[in-house]
């Protein structure tokens, strides 16, 4: 038989452990969890995810993105609009004219990111976006969205490894292919959908 | 040394009759009597709100430590500021009357619940001579005034024509009469070993040569100051005792249709209840201002805070009581054991405290035994079905 009473002893001893080894213990051993925000951060995991940038290889000129507008076309919420820019003789140029992403319509999900053929669009780590101004200034434009892949791989190591990777060994495939037919690779085959999680 | 201990034991005192003595060189007496009250008001009106404002801070520190976060700790350093920032924010709010609501009852409910709170710090002995008014009847005047605060409540849940506010009134009716009844019988020993009704005689029984000669060392004084403190918790309707504004089941209680100040003024009323019913079980049980060494209004204060921070480690600790168990708490359990607690105490005062100690404790642990076994609960043997295995 237990003494009448024991139970609210054990339960007040429990959260007085609480009371007292938050004073001394660290979060994972019954200390405080709380992360005092803006000064401090927990770290993002590499696939946590928020708005889409443009990723360019060198220089902001050499842009992944062909304008291709899957990503136009599968975004659930149609935040994301394309215009091809055109060459001189009116042919389609494989560039954006106009690439522009309303963040305030956003809704993070990462579809663009899994169906871009290109490697050129992916989800970044900020998520402090806010805008003064009213809903105008969300919509980023393709100078406000593009990020350096050096940017990419600091974020996103792993995927940015594979992603190289593979764009390399296309690259060489390419180089050994050029001497036979140099204008059959206009059509050449995306790679398979990226993302190996 | 003497003097420097008494000058800082009696530092209120001596700072009130300087004043008065300053006036009486200029002024007529009559004055200064008024003047005398003036500053007794004063400084418990100031008081009850400081006192208040800073239980918010404390109850919300210490909550968070529980659950192991930081609580409030932005608004100036440890947060000490947010008190301030939320009595600012409080006072800018929209105040919000129900268009059905009975007006003038539902403006003077909030106002009627501060007045007894603070009324009943006028016979708390915050110390030596420390006693705003030594009334010869402080313990009845407490019972008395304390016992109005179910009125306001009942006048705010009745007035604000919402079916929540209405439930946590009658909630708030029954659960405050029942502890009402506990409690007081609880202090009787107190009473009857004190011979006085007076805050400040009781204390005075507890000293000692030490100033140490306290209730609570006696297995009467045990038991009762537990029964006292457990009503104490209930009749300011801290949990686990806050059905009347269990905020799961009906909303926020009596004070659902309350907003910005006035709902400010009944949080106020709860926490000043909490701090003086604390010093009221402080006074009665443990010694009041009675300690060695330390000045006596350290002494009060320091016994009623820790009160008043196991009062908040019972709300980080217990979930909500069911209602008929919490009637059947006071009613079955607890009144029965405070009639025999009156008993013993008798007991004790005719028999030598060497025999009293063994045949209280038997007498206790008998009573205990059978009130719980005759509290206990009937649950039915689990049902076993044939056909459904």
């Amino acid at each position: 038989m237990t003494l009448f009473g024991a139970g609210v002893f054990k339960g007040m001893m429990v959260t007085l452990k609480n009371f007292l080894t938050s004073y001394f213990r660290d979060r994972d051993n019954g200390g405080i969890f709380t992360v005092q925000y803006p000064e401090e951060r927990e770290k993002a995991i590499e696939n946590f995810r928020n708005f889409p940038f443009l990723v360019y290889d060198g220089s902001f000129s050499k842009l992944r993105c062909v304008a291709c507008g899957i990503c136009e076309r599968e975004c659930p919420p149609k935040c994301i609009h394309i215009e091809m820019e055109l060459d001189v003789t009116g042919k389609p140029a494989r560039k954006p004219a106009v690439f522009d992403i309303d963040y305030a319509l956003c809704m993070n999900c990462g579809i663009c990111e899994e169906v871009c053929p290109f490697d050129s669009i992916y989800m970044d780590h900020t998520f402090e976006v806010t805008s003064m101004t009213g809903r105008r200034s969300l919509i980023r434009e393709k100078k406000a969205l593009a990020r350096s892949n050096e940017y990419f791989q600091k974020i996103r190591p792993a995927i940015a490894a594979t992603v190289d990777q593979k764009r390399k060994a296309a690259e060489d495939k390419k180089k050994a292919a050029t001497p036979q037919s140099a204008g059959g690779q206009a059509s050449q085959t995306p790679p398979p959908a990226q993302e190996t999680k | 040394m003497q003097n420097l201990e008494l000058s800082v034991n009696m530092i209120f005192v001596t700072a009130k009759d300087w004043i008065l003595a300053l006036l009486g060189h200029f002024l007529p007496a009559w004055i200064v009597v008024l003047a005398s009250i003036l500053i007794s008001g004063v400084a418990i009106l100031c008081l009850g709100p400081v006192i208040m404002m800073y239980l918010t801070l404390l109850e919300r520190k210490v909550i968070g430590r529980i659950q192991n976060r930081y609580g409030p700790n932005r608004v100036g350093i440890w947060g000490l500021l947010q008190p301030i920032a939320d009595g600012i924010k409080m006072f800018t709010k929209e105040d919000i009357v129900p268009a059905n609501a009975d007006k003038l009852i539902h403006l003077l409910a909030p106002i009627m619940t501060v007045v007894p709170a603070l009324m009943i710090f006028v016979v708390v002995p915050f110390g030596k001579q420390m006693t705003a008014v030594d009334l010869n009847i402080g313990f009845l005047y407490f019972i008395a005034v304390s016992s109005i605060t179910i009125l306001p409540i009942f006048m705010a849940s009745w007035s604000s024509r919402n079916k929540y506010s209405l439930l946590g009134g009658m909630r708030t009716a029954a659960q405050l009469i029942s502890y009402e009844v506990p409690m007081t019988l609880a202090a009787v020993p107190a009473i009857m070993m004190s011979q006085s009704l007076s805050t400040n005689a009781i204390v005075l029984t507890q000293a000692g040569s030490l100033g140490l000669n306290w209730f609570i060392f006696t297995p009467w004084g045990i038991v009762g100051f537990i029964i006292f403190f457990l009503c104490a918790t209930a009749e300011c309707n801290r949990p686990p005792f806050d059905l009347p504004e269990a905020e799961s089941e009906l909303v926020a209680g009596f004070h659902t249709e309350y907003s910005g100040m006035k709902f400010a003024l009944f949080y106020m009323a709860e926490y000043m209840n909490a701090f003086t019913l604390c010093g009221i079980a402080a006074t009665l049980f443990l010694g009041g201002w009675q300690g060695p060494i330390l000045p006596s209004w350290i002494w009060f204060f320091g016994k009623t805070l820790a009160l008043v921070c196991i009062m908040i480690w019972f709300r980080g600790t217990f979930p909500r009581f069911r209602v008929d168990h919490l009637m059947a708490f006071a009613w079955k359990f607890l009144l029965p054991l405070t009639l025999v607690n009156i008993l013993l105490t008798a007991l004790w005062h005719f028999v030598s405290p060497l025999a009293a100690w063994p045949v209280s404790v038997l007498v206790l642990a008998v009573v205990l035994y059978t009130l719980v076994k005759l509290n206990r609960v009937f649950v039915p043997e689990k049902r076993s079905y044939v056909f459904a295995d």
